[in-house]
Formats: structure tokens, sequence, C-alpha cells
């Protein structure tokens, strides 16, 4: 079991043996294509956030215009988006539902990842093997039965179709997360608080998550991001447009036949996608170990 | 003694089981009841506001002489295929690049994480507007330089569609392969590259005898989960093509949506999405291997 922070870490200091390579050569064979294979990947932001700040009249007039630039920056579509739409409705739909679905997935992750690694009950290597294979199942293929699952709990276009139906996606995830997580804290401390008397409930609460908080925040921002991400759930479960989320409602509101409609559309992508993003900044390196500590252990 | 030690052990069975109540109970009653569900109702010939009856295979039959769901079977394995290819490759090359030494190295990790944080739908819309038949800011640029003379129709021709979603796809991909393979290579001890380099092996020599052995449990790992993802992707080709021009791009995700969801043929649909499942079966046995795999390399006991 390695440590998901210190592989990350590791390795930045030491020089390694780059002194065998000179600076030309690092040039062509380093940074070269490192550069192009970051450029195409950060094009469609910029593209993105160019034209959500372009006049109208310039987003289908190539020829007098430069595309790649714009001497004039507007608000106008930022503008229409939040003042002129249901815009901020989707916006506080999606966080709502987000929060609480990664909040009821983490308080069942806890559970379920503490009992297989420390209660070892008989069957819970099996137990830790079937939550695997649950992570294994796409919602492509449930979403045809679980919409007249929906629809007979009478959850359909309601938000709890949603957050009761994304921990199935968030759990096995968290849990095995988790898992890795509480395997890492000695066996010693919990032998010690139970020896003073603490019960097993003691013991998680004031020992096992104060220690695992690293992990806890890696399981929540990720889930927090495969809720926001989640489309094909929320197309079909949410009919009414006030309910909907920002993927879905930005990709029925704006597709009608106005040919500006790149701007609101643009401007509705990017405004979607700041707050993980603002997020992600802040927890970069709880992210790539959710990322990497899921699929490594 | 040996009383108290099975009294014990049901306690801790009794305790597991309350533990585990939660999670069992969301799995169990969204994932695997619906799973046993979708099954059920794709030997029925259900519709939106009927249960249906039992048809057995006709369901079955009638997709498999279905011209446009022999279409969706074959672009969703060229899909898979053509794109876990690419974003593989790239993916490792850019794991490789970004192993080595140089300034400003963890923000150029975060930066190439960013297409795997915004959400599909919205970056998805980003390349709709880049592939847009007339204002295509990539037609814009080649026909700036002189090397085509019209407009490129990047999603109204099949072939064009196809190639256009797949690198939309592999766009979207390769970051998740890159930093998962990134943070396999930071475990490859550096003595043996040292070790390696006084014996005089070339890079392509280390690459191959220690970089690759090496890396082989995690690529088993992460590229299963890929394909996986690859083979059931809904929502690019939902927001690019909708599986057009005429069927060319439909997925087998897509067609089970358009069945079931807007034409309202619920067991149809489900015979489409359950034909996925063998598919992932194939996946998730290859997972399986990988793992057993890296266990023994461990040397990890069963813990």
């Amino acid at each position: 079991m390695t440590d998901p922070k210190s592989t990350l870490a590791g390795g930045d200091e030491s020089e390694g043996m780059s002194y065998l390579s000179t600076l030309p050569r690092r040039l062509v064979t380093l940074y070269l294509p490192l550069s192009i294979i970051v450029i195409v990947l950060l094009f469609p932001f910029y593209w993105m956030t160019v034209t959500a700040v372009k006049p109208k009249e310039h987003l289908l007039d190539l020829e007098t215009h430069n595309p790649f630039w714009t001497v004039s920056p507007t608000l106008e579509h930022i503008n229409d988006l939040l003042f002129k739409t249901d815009y901020p409705l989707w916006l506080w739909n999606t966080m709502f539902i987000a929060v609480s679905a990664t909040i009821l997935s983490l308080i069942a992750s806890v559970f379920a990842a503490y009992a297989i690694v420390r209660i070892r009950y008989r069957g819970a290597q099996t137990a830790g093997g079937l939550i695997f294979l649950a992570y294994l199942v796409p919602p492509s293929i449930l979403f045809i039965p679980l919409s007249t699952v929906v629809f007979q709990y009478g959850l359909f276009d309601t938000p709890f179709a949603l957050i009761l139906t994304y921990p199935t996606i968030l759990i096995p995830f968290s849990t095995w997360l988790l898992m890795g997580y509480f395997k890492t804290i000695p066996y010693e401390l919990e032998e010690c608080a139970l020896i003073d008397g603490a019960t097993r409930w003691q013991i998680l609460w004031k020992i096992v998550l104060p220690l695992a908080i690293p992990g806890l925040i890696s399981a929540a921002i990720f889930s927090l991001t495969l809720c926001w991400n989640e489309f094909i759930y929320a197309l079909t479960f949410i009919n009414s447009t006030e309910k909907k989320t920002v993927p879905v409602a930005i990709l029925s509101a704006f597709t009608d036949g106005d040919q500006y409609r790149w701007g609101s559309l643009m401007a509705g992508a990017l405004v979607g996608s700041l707050p993980l993003v603002i997020l992600y900044a802040f927890f970069v390196e709880h992210y790539v170990s959710a990322m990497t500590g899921a699929v490594k252990e | 003694m040996a009383l108290n030690w099975t009294e014990l052990r049901m306690n801790r069975n009794w305790l597991g089981f309350w533990f585990m109540l939660p999670a069992a109970a969301f799995l169990i009653a969204f994932l695997v009841y619906p799973l046993g569900l979708g099954i059920w109702l794709s030997f029925t010939d259900a519709r939106i506001g009927t249960p249906g009856k039992f048809i057995g295979l006709e369901n079955y039959e009638w997709i498999i002489g279905d011209s446009k769901f022999q279409t969706a079977v074959f672009f969703t394995l060229l899909y898979t295929f053509v794109a876990s290819v690419f974003k593989f490759a790239i993916g490792l090359y850019l794991a490789l690049l970004l192993n080595q030494n140089m300034p400003f190295k963890a923000i150029m990790r975060a930066i190439i994480l960013i297409p795997f944080i915004v959400p599909t739908v919205l970056s998805a819309i980003a390349f709709w507007w880049i592939y847009d038949p007339q204002f295509s800011i990539i037609s814009w640029s080649l026909k700036q330089l002189g090397w085509i003379e019209g407009n490129i129709d990047f999603l109204g021709d099949p072939w064009n569609a196809r190639w256009s979603v797949i690198f939309a796809n592999v766009w979207r991909g390769v970051p998740f392969i890159a930093i998962s393979l990134l943070a396999g290579l930071q475990t490859v001890p550096p003595s043996l590259y040292e070790a390696a380099t006084l014996d005089g092996a070339s890079p392509w020599q280390m690459f191959v005898r220690i970089t690759y052995p090496l890396l082989t449990p995690i690529i088993a790992v992460v590229m299963t989960f890929s394909v996986l993802f690859t083979f059931t992707d809904f929502q690019l080709i939902k927001v690019l093509t909708n599986g057009g021009p005429a069927g060319a791009t439909e997925l087998m995700a897509t067609m089970s949506y358009n069945t079931a969801i807007l034409g309202s043929r619920i067991g149809e649909g489900a015979a489409v999405s359950t034909a996925m499942v063998p598919f992932l079966l194939a996946a998730i046995m290859f997972s399986w291997f990988g793992l057993q795999r890296r266990k023994w390399q461990q040397g990890d006991s069963d813990d």
C-alpha cells in the first residue's frame, strides 16, 4: 500500500538523471511536444471564453475581425444568462443535488469502508469485491429500468430522483477510496481505545475519521465533480425546465433556431464549469489522489 | 472461553451488518434491482405507461435484424477501439513527458487535468462550436493558411462526424490516463534506471525492459476503466451529433435512449442496453486478471 500523496510529491526534489540531456535536446523531446499537447487540451476552454465575451455581431463575422481575439470584450452574454434566463436556478439545482448526494454517499461509504477494513465481519472480503463490481456498472445500462423504478416510487421529476440515484455512482468509488485510507491507520490506536472502553462508534468518530480527513476531502470533491458531470439520469428523470441541472438545461434552453445562440451557450458552459474549476484549483492534490487512489487500490 | 469467542464473532457480524446497511440499501434499491429489472424488461413488450408482458427473445431477434442496431454496434466497437488506442498512446506519452524534471511541473500537471474536471457536456458544447459547419475556427484557420478551399463539414458527413467525435473523446480521456499512469511511473524506483544507464541501456531499452513491465498492472486497470466508460459513452454523442448524420455516430447507449425514452419502446431499449453487458463482462474479466497479477507481483497477502 503506497500513500497516495507521497507518490505525487516524491521525486520532485531530486534532479534524477536529467543532467544527462542537454537543453536543445530537451527543447525538442520535452518542451515542444508538451506545449503542443497542452495547447490542444486547453484550446476549447480558450475558445469558450473568447466566444462568451465577444460582441454578438463579431461572432459570425470571421472576415473583418480576427476570430482568435476580441478587442471589445462584453459581458452581454453572461449578463443575459444570469438575469434573463433561469440559469441561477439551474446552478442552484445542480449544487443542491450534488451536495446532498455527496453527503448521503459519504455517510454510507464511511460506515461500509470501516466495516470492511476494520470490523472484518464474515464475508467482508466478498462485500468489498461486490462494491468494486458495482463501480463497474455504468449508468448507461441502468437508466431505462431506473426510470421505471423512479416512476414507481413517485420520485419522477423531483430532485430526489437524482439525490437518491447518484449515490449508486458515488458509494462504490468513495468506499474503495476510504478503504485505502482506513487501512493506513494503525491498529494499535484502535486497540488502545478499545481497552480504554471506547465503543466502535466512538472509535470511528473520534479516532478514525479525524485521521482520514484527507481521504474524506478527496472523496467529497471527487463526488461533487461526478454529480456535476452526470447527464443521462438528469436528462431522463427530470422533465420541468425549472428543476433541471446545468448540463441538461443549457442544452435544451439555448439550442433553438437563434443564430446568435453561441454566445449564450458558451457563457453557460463557462459559468457552469467555473465552480468546479475553482474547487479544483484549491484541492488539486486531493483530486489527483482521489483519481489515482481508487484506481490503485 | 469458546462460548465467549463465538459470541464475539456473532457480535462482530451483527455490527458489520448494521454498518453495511446504508450502502447496501442504496446499491440494492437503485443498482442491483434495476439491473435485474432491465434484463427482465428486455424480454417484455413494455412501453412508457404500460408494464408489458413476457415475449421471450422477440426484442433481441428484432434488434439483431435491425440495420440501425448493427450500425450502432459497429460504431460503438470502432469508437471504443480507436479512441482507447489513441488515449492510451497519447496518455502514456504525456505521462512520460510529465515524469521528467522541468520547471513548473506541479502547475503543468494541474493544467493537464482541467479537461477531466469540466463537465463533459459543457466541453462537448465547446467542441460543437469548434465543429460548426460554417463558422468553425479550424476551417477558418486552415483557409487562412491556404490548405483548404471550402469549409470542412465536420459533423454533417458520416465519416467526418465519426472521426470528429472520436477526437473529442480522446481529448476528454487523455488527462485521466496520463495522470493515473504518472502516479504509477512515480512508484518505479530511480535506482533501476541508474543501474540500466551504467549498463549502457538506451532510453528505448529502459522503457521496454523497466518502465513498461512495472507499469502493466496499473495500465490494465486504467485501460479497463477507460474502455468501460468509452463503450458506454452517451453525453458526447448526445451533444455533438445526437447519433446523426443518418445514424452514423449512433452508439448503443444513445440508441437505447432514443428507443426507450424518446420512442417510448422500453422493452426494445432495454434489450439494446442489455446487449452491452457481455462486452462489459469481458472488460471486467480483463481488469480482474490485471489486479490478480499485481497482487502476485507485490507478494501481497490477502488483507
